[in-house]
């Protein structure tokens, strides 16, 4: 490897040495992609014309708005595929066929990063392999019909806890034994060297488009940048163009699940221990003898044991913090943005959305703070659950009710 | 003289090569296990490569990985597999034993507390199986603090920068891989490309190669050894013994010593 891939003491390349040709050579493709003005171009074209680049962002006009806090959305969840998963899909898509792959392959845990390799895939003429954990592959049903519909095959991964870990350690051992003509499209800032440096870079597009945007709509600068952390892509995706600005708060708002207390939760950044998951050095949750553990939370999308290396440095540096929305704040931060600015999100966006309602609402910011939150997905795929955890939460109103 | 220096030198004077077969501690559960790995030692195994259960083995197969999920499911501890190694190697003391491990299960305290544990129960050598060359120096130098010989993996696909690494750093022997599953016409391309590899270990001056994944017939082992190979190992196959006998432990026993001792007899000349 031609760099060591660490953030401080994060990261690295942890996987079996047979895989190290085909990090090796993506490194090498990556970097030199890089500086090639025809691989940008190409790219770039793709994202505005194929993708809807660049985004709005919007200032809300109802929520929270008696707190006199203006909080801003950066509108990922318009992005054709119907969240930030599009961006990078679109530069590793290219950056395979410029090595000269053939067929792609990934995991997917709801099913939108497996959305969003089998429309690369369509586009580029690409055979696509979707790992997706069985448990999965029954409760997403719709997202599947979708990676089928355009052309990918979707393969269950009935070991372990049948779910997104699964579906990664299933395809890290094909991509062992395929890499000479397929690429593994990861899809997000974990994983070993180079995929945390070259996702966080295909998703830096949000933030350099939102920094601009906020200059130019009201001449400074957000206080605050928010985003929802699973493995943690749309986050550093805002964050990156950021990260210099010491001025602007950058939060990260994991999984509480049912309570950090709870044990049930997917708050890797807040109640992780350091540990070695899926090729890099990184916050994991596992038990005292190093088993990794399952996590939980309402959005599949945070439901992961690990997250990217970068956002355990930028803990340990200081310069993010990392909070948490429960599943139930998280609900009704989703309910409430669909009700007071008729934007219906995306489970894991809602996260984020409701530490922003949090801080406006409890006075933990003053009035006339700006908050720029990365919606980072819509609640098309949301709607069935979201249908019967509401319906659960009126008849549980009504019980009360009638008692 | 580390155990596996003092095994190939016996080997070559019996001209035969090393049968080392692989289990999970605890597979199926810890008692069993220590009753497989007796069995495996005595069927006439000339080392043991013994995994230690890992929730998420990303480096193994399906069938290993149903076996370290079989010996968590049983409730197996760190503890119980650190007794029942020190009970092996108080009955085989000149039987060298190699651990294939996960980073996370070295990390969980420190690699120093680790590599210590595991000389004290009485292990050689250490393979970690998701750290490769690029990450393997720290883990090397806190090994050999504790008196434990580090393995690397060596693959066809490996650059010359990274076989050197290899060369230098793994002691007790090498684990070359070949590819899964193959048979017929690719067999003689896998040989071919498998003898390079060995020629290029050997020029390395690399330390005694055993050859990995996919040994599970007597023509393997031969087929191995002539490629120039000191030994073999056999994981899925003896696993698989396991799988196919669960609910009948005798039979069990009996299958995967049948089994070793078949293998066996392939390491010797005809």
């Amino acid at each position: 490897m031609r760099q060591d891939g660490r953030f401080g003491s994060f990261g690295g390349t942890f996987v079996p040495q047979i895989l190290l040709p085909a990090l090796e050579e993506l490194e090498a493709s990556f970097l030199e992609a890089c500086d090639d003005e025809a691989f940008r171009s190409e790219l770039d074209t793709l994202l505005d014309d194929f993708a809807g680049r660049p985004t709005p962002i919007y200032r809300c006009r109802r929520l929270c708005g008696d707190s006199g806090v203006a909080i801003y959305l950066k509108r990922e969840d318009l992005l054709h595929g119907g969240a930030h998963k599009t961006n990078q899909v679109l530069g590793q898509g290219l950056l395979a066929r410029r090595i000269g792959k053939e067929r792609l392959i990934a995991e997917t845990g709801a099913g939108q990063h497996g959305v969003a390799t089998a429309l690369v895939g369509a586009l580029l003429g690409m055979r696509t392999d979707i790992y997706m954990g069985a448990v999965d592959v029954e409760r997403q049903q719709p997202n599947v019909f979708r990676m089928r519909l355009l052309g990918a095959n979707v393969i269950p991964v009935k070991s372990g806890s049948a779910t997104l870990k699964d579906a990664i350690n299933e395809a890290l051992r094909d991509w062992a034994a395929t890499f000479e003509n397929t690429h593994y499209l990861l899809g997000t800032v974990c994983g070993p060297h180079p995929f945390p440096l070259m996702v966080r870079e295909l998703q830096r597009v949000i933030g350099r488009e939102a920094r601009a945007q906020m200059l130019e709509r009201e001449g400074r600068l957000p206080d605050a940048v928010i985003a929802c952390v699973g493995g943690g892509s749309n986050a550093l995706g805002i964050f990156a163009d950021f990260v210099d600005d010491e001025e602007v708060d950058l939060i990260g708002v994991e999984a509480a699940g049912t309570g950090l207390a709870s044990g049930k939760h997917g708050a890797t950044l807040q109640r992780g221990r350091v540990g070695v998951l899926h090729g890099a050095r990184t916050l994991i949750l596992a038990d005292d003898e190093g088993q990794i553990v399952e996590s939980h939370s309402v959005a599949a999308g945070l439901d992961y044991p690990g997250v990217g290396p970068e956002h355990a440095q930028l803990q340990a540096q200081g310069r993010a913090s990392y909070v948490g929305a429960t599943d139930q704040q998280a609900l009704d931060a989703f309910h409430r943005l669909s009700r007071e600015e008729g934007i219906i999100p995306a489970l894991e966006s809602a996260h984020a959305v409701a530490h922003a309602i949090e801080l406006a609402e409890a006075g933990r910011v003053p009035a006339g703070s700006m908050l720029l939150v990365n919606l980072s997905g819509r609640g098309d795929k949301d709607l069935e659950q979201v249908a019967r955890l509401s319906a659960a939460r009126n008849l549980d109103a009504s019980d009360e009710q009638g008692s | 003289m580390s155990r596996y220096t003092q095994m190939f030198d016996r080997l070559r004077r019996e001209g035969a090569g090393a049968f080392v077969p692989f289990t999970v501690v605890g597979d199926p559960d810890i008692d069993s296990s220590y009753r497989i790995i007796r069995c495996l030692a005595k069927a006439g195994a000339d080392a043991l490569e013994l995994g230690l259960p890992f929730s998420d083995p990303v480096a193994d197969g399906p069938t290993i990985q149903a076996a370290d999920l079989r010996a968590l499911g049983s409730g197996v501890r760190a503890d119980d597999v650190w007794r029942t190694i020190a009970a092996v190697r108080a009955e085989w003391p000149t039987l060298p034993i190699g651990l294939l491990v996960y980073a996370n299960l070295v990390e969980v305290a420190t690699a120093a507390v680790f590599y210590q544990r595991a000389a004290t129960a009485g292990v050689d050598s250490v393979l970690i199986a998701d750290v490769p060359t690029v990450e393997c120096e720290l883990y090397a130098r806190a090994a050999a603090d504790a008196g434990i010989l580090p393995v690397l993996i060596a693959a066809a696909s490996s650059s010359d920068e990274h076989l050197r690494t290899i060369a230098t750093t793994s002691k007790g022997y090498v684990y070359v891989v070949t590819r899964a599953g193959v048979t017929g016409a690719e067999t003689e391309a896998r040989l071919e490309e498998t003898s390079r590899l060995l020629q290029r270990l050997a020029a390395l001056q690399a330390a005694e190669p055993l050859l990995g994944f996919g040994i599970s017939r007597p023509e393997h082992v031969r087929a191995a050894l002539r490629a120039g190979a000191a030994g073999v190992i056999a994981g899925s196959a003896v696993v698989q013994q396991i799988a196919d006998h669960l609910d009948r432990p005798q039979q069990m026993l009996d299958a995967v010593s049948r089994f070793v001792s078949e293998l066996k007899q392939a390491t010797k000349s005809s």
